[in-house]
């Protein structure tokens, strides 16, 4: 992956702000849970860079301090630091009672997070992947989403669940689905897929500070990827509000709409229509699945004229199939070509490098595609 | 062969012997009336208490020390008691029929002879403890503090009903009553959950976390009692044995029909179900076992239902007319409380017949009322509101079609 293409978005919003020093994130120090790379020469503003499994560790630090009630459960979270060291150092600062490890039965812990809520409390609750997310998908779906609008509004339940979503590399079909549309498909939920660090970290933290319950759906591909962190988004009052896509990429001529790992796929291509086509690709990263931020979509197209939505869950009744849907309904009049999707193959994930790679989006599928759909 | 390795793998006893044993072994009574006081013992004073000895075949006890057999009542608490089960009785027939007259609409499941259940528990907790159970949830409801107003206007789907009309039959959820859960089991984990939070708070309150016999099997059931028995949890499971899964009977879907010995390694306790003042004893033993923080227990409430699963079952192709007559005549938990009243010179007949006789006009004049409650209006306002907490909306969410999309502000 290209760094400059990460550091670009970014670094706009660093040079609005001088660096913050260190000492404004105590949290992170005092932990040192996985090392903070440091990386400089490759652009000038941006000072650090975070990977995205330290801006989670950040969110869920600092959340665990700021309230009491918030106490983080799931397989492996505690003692053996995570199966992705998101959690790591978070049992020796916060302890036993407020880290918890859990027995694999995902339907009984992820039942009793939602108990807790219930009675009060703000659980996070990892799934080690979502995946096995479907032992407890009746949990998530009939007694955390359905609860507060079933009881008349008198029982909320201010849940998060997290974890990672989609497919890794070489794990085959069983541990490879994109949940996106499953849960997007929900009222009741909320629900976030975090790109780039400050993604990670302002979408959970308003997720553990949101009412209502949330699923955040991260992607293991992305946990080692470093991104820069603004000054802003390294305090610990930064949030970022749900239903708000952020322009990754501003252009005239097409509009990518994506979200999570395939917002990094969609910029390089762009970066490759320009260079290829000289076309100027506006790319829109979701960050929130439910609620959709419809208008910057609709906003967008309406200057493009041309709609790419761009995902790597299954092509049926998917969140690309949704984009399209909505862009049909709001903005039929602006389209000059028929709106496109590039999604993940109708099949279940393969092991072997090569099929696995056929299954879903890559840079050139997207590419190509949306040279096709521009006719240029 | 299944429970046989069970219990060998736990040591308890090899087949022949636990043949031998069950061929010895007595099971709880269901005779409601079994409780004794002497009638020297009564007091005058209504609140003072006086000792009742509860039938020796009360309990049944798994890796547990049985709970006393004398109970501490009073007789305002045994009126009371009286007139909850009474109370919760009316409604459900009132139920039964507003459902036969067409105004209650989807499932209605009636808790009708599994009122001591419902009314001995509250009696044995405070407002404090939680209780959580699944679908067949009215009589809860009403002792956790809702209306019968406000649960006949559910069922009736008004506004003014106990979850605003949105929940119906199924949801009801009051200050501690975390509902009325309409999915088999779920609610097992979930009221675990909830004594993980008063564990976590550091408050001394249990909760009643009740499922069916029918539910019993579920594997979130295991799962539950793994991490209550793992965490030492304040959680009192409650299988309430009607001895049917809708028409199931107990024997053909469970492979070890004794529910109180399916917590394994918790502790268990088998209860009359249908005497009131042993579900009261047993419940409150169970109480202080997990505020002594014991952990979780396992108690059975042996009990029945009256009606079928619910009001599409006729009840009767899966069990004799004689079985369900013999239980309604011999075992009423109503009826076996009024006779140890009247026995013990709780109050005098004609005392019992003016409680009676309010408590049912209580209920009808509330039905009544909840009857002449309006619907909520097909507003969109009302329809949309609810699905997040109020503030923190999307600013819309979609309706049938995109011009009938609901904007918050």
């Amino acid at each position: 992956m290209s760094v400059s293409r990460l550091i670009r978005p970014a670094s706009r919003l660093l040079s609005q702000r001088s660096a913050i020093p260190s000492s404004i994130r105590p949290s992170l120090r005092r932990v040192a849970p996985v090392s903070v790379p440091v990386i400089r020469g490759y652009a000038s503003e941006a000072k650090q860079t975070f990977t995205v499994r330290d801006a989670l560790h950040e969110a869920l630090s600092e959340e665990l301090e700021a309230n009491e009630k918030v106490f983080i459960l799931g397989e492996e979270v505690a003692q053996y630091n995570g199966a992705y060291k998101v959690t790591k150092g978070l049992l020796d600062r916060f302890g036993p009672k407020r880290v918890i490890d859990t027995p694999i039965t995902e339907s009984g812990f992820c039942g009793l997070a939602v108990g807790a809520a219930l009675a009060g409390l703000n659980p996070v609750c990892e799934f080690m992947t979502w995946n096995f997310a479907m032992q407890a998908i009746d949990q998530i779906i009939n007694s955390a989403a359905k609860t507060h609008y079933m009881s008349g509004g008198i029982q909320p339940c201010p849940i998060v669940f997290r974890g990672p979503n989609g497919f890794a590399a070489g794990v085959a079909a069983q541990h490879s689905q994109d949940y996106s549309a499953w849960y997007g498909s929900i009222p009741g939920l909320k629900v976030v897929a975090p790109y780039s660090a400050e993604d990670a970290k302002g979408l959970l933290k308003a997720a553990i500070r949101d009412p209502n319950p949330v699923v955040v759906l991260e992607n293991e591909l992305l946990y080692g990827q470093a991104f820069p962190m603004s000054a802003e988004a390294q305090r610990n009052d930064f949030v970022i509000p749900f239903g708000k896509a952020k322009i990754e990429r501003p252009g005239k001529d097409l509009t990518i709409v994506t979200l999570s790992r395939c917002v990094g796929l969609s910029l390089d291509a762009a970066e490759q229509l320009k260079k290829k086509y000289g076309v100027e690709a506006e790319v829109i990263n979701l960050r929130s699945i439910k609620p959709m931020d419809v208008e910057a979509i609709i906003k967008s197209v309406k200057k493009t004229g041309h709609l790419l939505a761009v995902e790597s869950g299954f092509p049926s009744f998917g969140v690309s199939s949704e984009i399209l849907a909505l862009g049909c309904e709001y903005a039929f009049d602006y389209f000059q070509a028929p709106p496109a999707r590039v999604t993940g193959a109708e099949v279940p994930t393969p092991y072997a490098a090569k099929l696995e790679e056929m299954a879903f989006p890559q840079v050139e599928t997207i590419t190509n595609y949306a040279a096709k759909l521009l006719r240029v | 062969m299944l429970s046989r390795a069970c219990l060998r793998g736990f040591g308890l006893q090899s087949l022949p012997k636990r043949q031998a044993y069950q061929l010895a072994r007595r099971s709880v009574t269901t005779d409601a009336a079994s409780s004794h006081a002497e009638k020297e013992d009564v007091p005058d004073h209504d609140e003072e208490p006086f000792p009742v000895k509860l039938h020796d075949e009360s309990f049944e006890t798994y890796m547990l020390d049985p709970p006393p057999y004398t109970l501490n009542t009073t007789k305002k608490e045994m009126k009371q008691m009286y007139i909850d089960m009474v109370q919760t009785r009316r409604m459900e027939m009132a139920a039964d029929r507003l459902y036969k007259e067409k105004k209650i609409r989807g499932f209605l499941h009636l808790a009708t002879g599994q009122e001591a259940v419902s009314t001995g528990i509250e009696h044995a907790i405070t407002k404090a403890d939680a209780i959580i159970t699944a679908y067949r949830c009215h009589g809860f409801a009403l002792m956790r503090g809702g209306t019968v107003k406000s649960i006949i206007g559910e069922l009736l789907g008004h506004r003014e009903g106990i979850a605003h009309g949105k929940g119906g039959s199924m949801h009801m959820f009051a200050p501690n009553f975390y509902g009325g859960n309409g999915i088999v089991g779920a609610q097992v984990p979930v009221g675990t959950g909830i004594a993980f939070a008063h564990k976590y708070t550091g408050s001394k309150t249990a909760t009643i976390t009740l499922y069916g016999d029918g539910a019993s099997n579920q594997g979130q059931v295991f799962e539950s009692f793994n991490m209550a028995k793992l965490w030492n949890l304040p959680v009192l499971f409650g299988c309430e044995n009607n001895k049917y899964g809708m028409g199931t009977s107990a024997a053909r879907s469970s492979a070890l029909t004794e529910y109180y010995k399916r917590g394994q390694y918790i502790p268990g306790l088998k209860v009359n179900g249908m005497d009131v003042l042993a579900v009261k004893a047993a419940v409150q033993y169970g109480k202080q076992y997990t505020a002594d923080d014991k952990g979780p227990l396992v108690i059975e409430y042996v009990t029945y239902r009256y009606g079928g699963h619910s009001m599409s079952d006729p009840g009767t192709t899966y069990r004799t007319r004689e079985e369900i007559q013999r239980m309604r005549s011999t075992n009423d938990p109503i009826a076996g409380l009024k006779s140890k009243i009247l026995d013990w010179g709780v109050c005098t007949e004609d005392e019992l017949k003016a409680i009676d006789k309010k408590a049912r006009e209580d209920v009808d004049a509330e039905v009544a009322e909840a009857e002449k409650m309006a619907p909520p209006e097909p507003t969109p306002k009302i329809l949309y509101e609810d699905v997040y907490i109020r503030g923190s909306e999307p600013p819309f969410l979609r309706g049938r079609t995109p011009d009938e999309t609901y904007y918050y502000q």
